[in-house]
């Protein structure tokens, strides 16, 4: 019971900083509240029985790559200015097309659910960390390849931007 | 519902880790005052074991001051990240088999999760503080923490193969033949040294390197809030000891003494190298810092994973 409490908290966590990652006017908040989602969101993981997900989330996400972007983006040097012209740009107006669509999947979503049948599965089976190998490198080893060789694109890619060019190049 | 022993167990936790840590202070400033030939603080108390809290006094009553252009909710924030990020760690470190307080099968997982937000003090703090030195030092300290805690994973994954389970207290004792510092002493160096780089610490104290950046992240800071910064960057060794003593040097194992005698002891001996390993380097350029990591230490570490997958897999020790 309580598990179920805590989930729908995080759970209620997460959705709100999420919305305060898109009403966020200044940048770094903006990236700290998404931050406080995927740590919320990481809860919810190992709440379903996901511990090695749950980890994986925060060492991943919320530690490496939001670090990078908190990063990126201290170096724009964010003024009152910046503040300002982002809350002009967030006008109501722009706000009703994205609503109506959303709502719109939410609905769907509802339905779907309603429809689908009740799930026999009441309790939550923990999943160690050798299960989660096991099956990455058993049934989903082609997925596993093709994330690997996205991955080695960005790579390349990023290497191929970082080079210095030789002199006479330029 | 709730565990009284576990609560009891917390609290004794958490009230002695303070004070150690101010211990160590004191210690360090000793230890370094020994090793270059002069006293270091020897007045407050026998042998000046109360400097440590002649500072706290001191540090309390300063005056706490914010910025009037720093970001305020920031600003007061990254100090307690800084160190509630390292406290937690704690949660999982094996101090002798009756002694544990989260024996969680992701337990080396949660140490780095932990240590991974630990950056975001120094980095929010550089930021919040809306000046120029402490944006550059925490500007250096996301770039150095990220750097380092790639290959500071890469490393340990070596004692999980040994180990089989991410579990802190299994690999304690898988250890029981021999310690994981001979077979795994590539991954035992690399681990020290981004554990230095983690809790940025003399040599690798770029983001707060005082004669370039004055005082770096926490330029801005003073009271308080300041004390909080100190008191993570001590914890920090602490933890990176106790860390580096479950993985690689036995953890409570040993004979004759009880269990929680030797982790402490082996954890004394590691701190004692780290402040020595202060007094003796001088700090390294940043770009170099940088360079070290990614172009030696990581491909040094990916390899002691390969060797050491290799030999688990065709059947070795």
């Amino acid at each position: 019971m309580i598990i179920q409490w805590l989930f729908y908290a995080s759970a209620t966590i997460a959705v709100v900083a999420s919305l305060l990652v898109i009403t966020s006017k200044n940048a770094v908040h903006a990236i700290l509240y998404l931050v406080v989602s995927l740590l919320a969101l990481s809860l919810c993981f190992y709440l379903l029985g996901a511990p090695f997900a749950a980890a994986l989330q925060i060492i991943v996400y919320a530690g490496a790559i939001m670090v990078l972007f908190v990063f990126a983006v201290m170096l724009f040097n964010i003024s009152d200015e910046d503040v300002r012209r982002e809350a002009q740009w967030l006008s109501w107006q722009a706000w009703v097309g994205p609503t109506v669509l959303a709502l719109l999947l939410l609905a769907q979503w509802v339905l779907f659910i309603q429809l689908a049948p009740a799930s026999a599965m009441t309790e939550t089976i923990m999943v160690e960390a050798r299960a989660v190998g096991a099956t990455l490198f058993g049934p989903y080893l082609l997925a596993v390849e093709i994330a690997s060789f996205l991955l080695l694109a960005g790579l390349v890619g990023g290497f191929h931007l970082a080079k210095k060019l030789p002199e006479d190049n330029q | 519902m709730w565990d009284m022993e576990l609560l009891l167990k917390i609290t004794l936790l958490v009230s002695t880790l303070l004070p150690t840590a101010a211990l160590l202070v004191w210690l360090e400033r000793r230890l370094l005052g020994f090793w270059q030939e002069r006293c270091g603080p020897n007045r407050v108390g026998p042998f000046g074991i109360l400097q440590s809290l002649a500072d706290l006094i001191k540090i309390l009553f300063k005056h706490d001051w914010i910025p009037p252009f720093a970001d305020k909710p920031l600003f007061v924030l990254a100090p307690l990240i800084g160190a509630l990020a390292v406290m937690m760690s704690f949660v999982v470190v094996p101090l002798s088999p009756g002694w544990m307080i989260s024996d969680s099968h992701i337990g080396l997982l949660f140490f780095l999760a932990m240590t991974s937000l630990a950056v975001y003090g120094v980095l929010l703090a550089g930021w919040s503080s809306n000046n120029k030195y402490a944006l550059l030092g925490g500007m250096r300290a996301a770039a150095q923490t990220i750097c380092y805690e790639v290959f500071m994973g890469v490393s340990l994954l070596g004692v999980v193969i040994l180990a089989g389970s991410f579990r802190l207290s299994d690999i304690v004792q898988a250890q029981q033949g021999l310690w994981f510092v001979i077979p795994q002493f590539v991954g035992f160096v690399i681990f020290i040294i981004a554990g230095i780089a983690e809790s940025h610490r003399l040599p690798f104290d770029l983001p707060e390197a005082e004669t370039e950046l004055t005082g770096g992240f926490h330029t801005e800071y003073s009271g308080i809030k300041f004390a909080l910064f100190f008191l993570g960057e001590y914890l920090g060794i602490m933890l990176i000891s106790m860390m580096a003593t479950t993985l690689f040097l036995g953890g409570w194992l040993g004979p004759w003494l009880p269990p929680l005698v030797w982790f402490l002891l082996k954890t004394l001996l590691l701190i004692c190298f780290f402040i020595l390993l202060r007094a003796s380097l001088p700090r390294p350029r940043y770009d170099q810092l940088l360079a070290f990591g990614w172009k030696w230490l990581l491909p040094l570490a990916l390899v002691n994973l390969l060797v050491t997958a290799a030999i688990k897999l065709t059947g070795g020790t």
